[in-house]
């Protein structure tokens, strides 16, 4: 095989990904890092321009808070996560991520993001925390803040194409990254006195509804390939809320975004025969608790009277968009001009919100000769992904910041850092951070800005570089390039590079993978049902798959990339369905349901369920940790924040 | 499909220092033939059509034809991005072709200034963010009062 150099790069902070999470994290650390004379890397396996989920664009934003018009109080916020997520959530990190957040968005606007306002100056807003933007070019302009500020100071350098494989470790204490360049023969060794993990979700873990060319179309990006839990879990890191998958509903197949739809346009989704299921099922919602009286309706909620129609033959279930743009439009019946005006507007905004950011989803209407004004659109509930946000909320078990603990929580939130995991010098933000749901692009960029300034006090505290011993490095380099030797040592042994008794392909080996978790674990072709039976199933294949992944070959580093990215999701699989095993209820139905446990039980599950994998022992350990509070005295906030 | 190459179009980017769409594209699909001279995307069932191959194709030799397993063919969606703006034309498979134009960002390209003419603080050991709390437009962060 040919060589591969070997490239150390030491450094203070190693920021690793290049999405809103990581762009927040390098505008942050480079004027922390500037302050004390630290450096700072950052390392995309892409571009930064348009790497990570918001790599094609976006049509709003999720989260803003609204603090400075006391439209809202981080109370508030707290309280529509806590209860969306059926009450698991980490009070302490949701608040911290909502208390800065608008920061963040008045920081986008300065840089160039058009936001809508109206009339009078004030942002356009889609539902009560989200906003309207012109974002075609929304990853464009953050990354050049967060390019500006690494580049220009001179506290900064960043990698772009080089895959980060796994963590280095010191002890307790991670101690870095290695990974190798998809462009040329090189073998990277990063080593930093802190880390910061934001590498964003998981797709493809599960199999697809489309198996063809529309395989890549997936609503998360496909290039989120687990990297973020792998790097946590094999650096030994606690993991919480592994079970807690997210399956959003989005119009069927190409996966446009339907936020728009429902929240500005007012829009109904009504089945077959015209029957709308957040009404005829709303008795269901009293079957889980206090979550199905909350107003809004939890998301996986309405995921799950949605999939009850469907089960029970009622689809397909459409989004009457013809019926909303038509209701809007009425008001303006009495004068042609201004009704003429208004429909051309609402025909313009409604195929931004597509071109902006799934860009696929105008090409179906196209395909299909589909106007919105005229005809409804199917809405479809797509495969489970790993995410730290929407409604998702798997991810590293984070201390939460000091200043945000009681009396109650300090001893079980708080270890030192904010937003740090339990190995030490490891940080984490995005979709890498669990239990703190509804970050979105602003808030997954807030949460990196909190997570670098964190990182930086990290390093100034423990300002030694770690040691590391070369025979490590020398095994760690072998173990990652394997696949390459693997390929070149057996491919003449048969005709057919990709059909060979003496190993696997990536691509193969993803599909085995997407099957076991498909049927096994809960996915799209199982009705996302499983039961401790199919889930130990799960677990005795996946064992076969990880034996079989020393197995991989490529034949080139894209593939290299391939192999790796495909291993990353087999262990964020194996966490979730160890942890899917472990919660022995049913509390997300429209997530996954638990045949065998097919009810929320709030008197011994209203608690986290954490997992940790012992690479020593090569076991996991589970355990339940608490859910608490830290608003339950709090009731004056509100007048506190408007003064 | 989803992305594809128009072979009269390409010139693998021969007078620029990098291949355009190997360099953009966020899953590593575009590759250029080095014999050939031309880019193509290896493979299209990874592709997401995120476009941005196409928006930066400096001689427009990039379209998509839509996931050929759920998409009837026929239409197209083809971008137009200047410093500011973009334009799409969209063609349906019936013909009707409609016209589209939003901005897409209100600065200068490349003068994103890292803390946005807020004023910045230096206290490491404080909640505040480093443009906090002036990008807040709050006297302070929140706090709990406990």
């Amino acid at each position: 095989m040919v060589d591969f150099e070997t490239v150390v790069v030491e450094t203070d902070l190693l920021i690793l990904g290049g999405g809103m999470a990581a762009c927040g994290a390098a505008v942050e650390a480079a004027y922390w890092a500037m302050q004390n004379g630290l450096k700072v890397t950052l390392v995309d396996k892409a571009a930064v321009d348009r790497s990570g989920a918001v790599a094609m664009g976006l049509s709003a934003i999720n989260q803003y808070v609204g603090l400075k018009d006391g439209a809202n109080t981080v109370k508030d916020y707290v309280d529509y996560v806590r209860n969306d997520l059926m009450g698991i959530t980490r009070e302490d990190l949701v608040a911290n991520i909502a208390r800065h957040v608008d920061s963040t968005v008045h920081l986008f606007e300065k840089w160039g993001l058009p936001i809508w306002k109206d009339e009078n100056g004030n942002y356009v807003h889609e539902g009560r925390w989200q906003l309207m933007i012109n974002g075609e070019s929304y990853k464009v302009v953050v990354a050049e803040a967060a390019k500006n500020a690494l580049l220009e100071s001179g506290v900064g350098q960043i990698f772009e194409r080089v895959f980060i494989v796994g963590p280095l470790m010191d002890g307790d204490r991670c101690a870095g990254a290695v990974g190798f360049s998809v462009r040329e023969n090189k073998f990277y060794v990063f080593k930093s006195k802190a880390t910061l993990v934001a590498m964003g979700g998981a797709v493809h873990v599960f199999k697809p509804r489309s198996s063809g060319e529309g395989m890549g179309r997936a609503w998360y990006p496909p290039w989120n390939s687990g990297s973020s839990a792998y790097f946590t879990i094999k650096a030994g890191a606690e993991m919480t809320c592994q079970e807690v998958r997210f399956i959003p509903v989005r119009f069927k197949d190409a996966y446009g975004p339907v936020g728009a739809w429902f929240l500005l346009f007012k829009s109904r989704a009504t089945n077959a025969a015209g029957g709308n299921y957040m009404i005829e099922r709303k008795a269901e919602l009293e079957k889980w608790g206090p979550y199905g009286r909350v107003k809004p309706v939890p998301a996986n909620l309405r995921n799950y009277l949605g999939m009850l129609d469907v089960m029970e033959g009622k689809g397909p279930i459409s989004m009457r968009t013809e019926e909303a743009i038509q209701q809007i439009a009425d008001t303006y019946k009495d004068d042609p001009k201004a009704y003429k005006k208004k429909m051309k507007e609402l025909e313009s905004e409604a195929w931004e919100d597509f071109l902006d950011m799934t860009i696929s989803q105008a090409l179906l209407w196209a395909g299909t000769n589909v106007q919105p004004e005229e005809r409804s659109s199917e809405i479809a509930a797509a495969e489970p992904y790993f995410i730290g946000s929407h409604s998702g909320a798997s991810g590293a078990w984070l201390s939460g910041p000091e200043d945000l603990q009681t009396e109650d929580t300090r001893g079980e939130y708080f270890w030192g850092y904010a937003h740090m995991s339990t190995v030490k010098g490891l940080f984490c933000a995005g979709d890498a951070s669990g239990a703190s749901s509804h970050k979105f692009s602003s808030g997954s960029h807030a949460e990196g800005r909190i997570a670098a300034k964190a990182a930086i006090k990290f390093v100034v505290e423990h300002n030694s570089m770690p040691v590391l011993e070369p025979a490590m490095l020398d095994a760690l380099k072998a173990e990652i390039l394997q696949p390459l030797r693997t390929f070149e040592q057996y491919q003449n042994a048969t005709t057919d590079p990709d059909i060979n008794p003496n190993y696997i392909k990536p691509r193969m080996f993803m599909f085995r993978l997407q099957k076991i978790m498909d049927e096994y674990a809960g996915g799209i072709t199982s009705q996302f049902t499983t039961n401790e039976a199919l889930l130990k199933k799960a677990l005795e294949l996946l064992a076969f798959l990880k034996e079989d992944s020393v197995k991989l070959a490529a034949a080139n580093l894209h593939e290299l990339m391939r192999c790796w990215e495909n291993t990353h999701r087999m262990w964020q699989a194996e966490a979730h369905v160890q942890t899917v095993l472990f919660r022995e209820e049913t509390r997300w139905p429209g997530y996954y349901f638990r045949a065998d446990k097919p009810k929320l039980d709030e008197e011994n599950w209203h608690a986290f369920a954490n997992c940790r994998y012992d690479s020593q022992s090569n076991t996991w350990e589970m355990k339940k940790r608490q859910v608490l509070h830290i608003f339950a005295s709090q009731p004056k906030e509100r007048e506190l924040v408007s003064a | 499909m989803p992305s594809y190459v128009n072979p009269d179009k390409c010139d693998g980017c021969k007078a620029l220092d990098k291949t355009a769409c190997q360099y953009i594209c966020p899953n590593d699909l575009m590759v250029l033939d080095r014999n050939k001279m031309k880019a193509y995307n290896q493979d299209v069932t990874m592709c997401w059509e995120c476009y941005n191959c196409v928006k930066i194709c400096p001689t427009q030799a990039i379209e998509v034809r839509s996931y050929a397993d759920f998409v009837p063919l026929g239409a197209s969606a083809t971008p137009m991005r200047s410093t500011d703006t973009i334009l799409w034309t969209v063609k349906f498979r019936n013909g009707t072709v409609k016209r589209f134009k939003f901005p897409i960002r209100t600065t200068p390209e490349g003068k994103a200034e890292p803390a946005g003419g807020f004023e910045t603080k230096g206290d490491l050991n404080s909640p505040a963010l480093f443009t906090e709390p002036a990008s807040l437009g709050l006297a302070d962060v929140f706090r709990l009062r406990n």
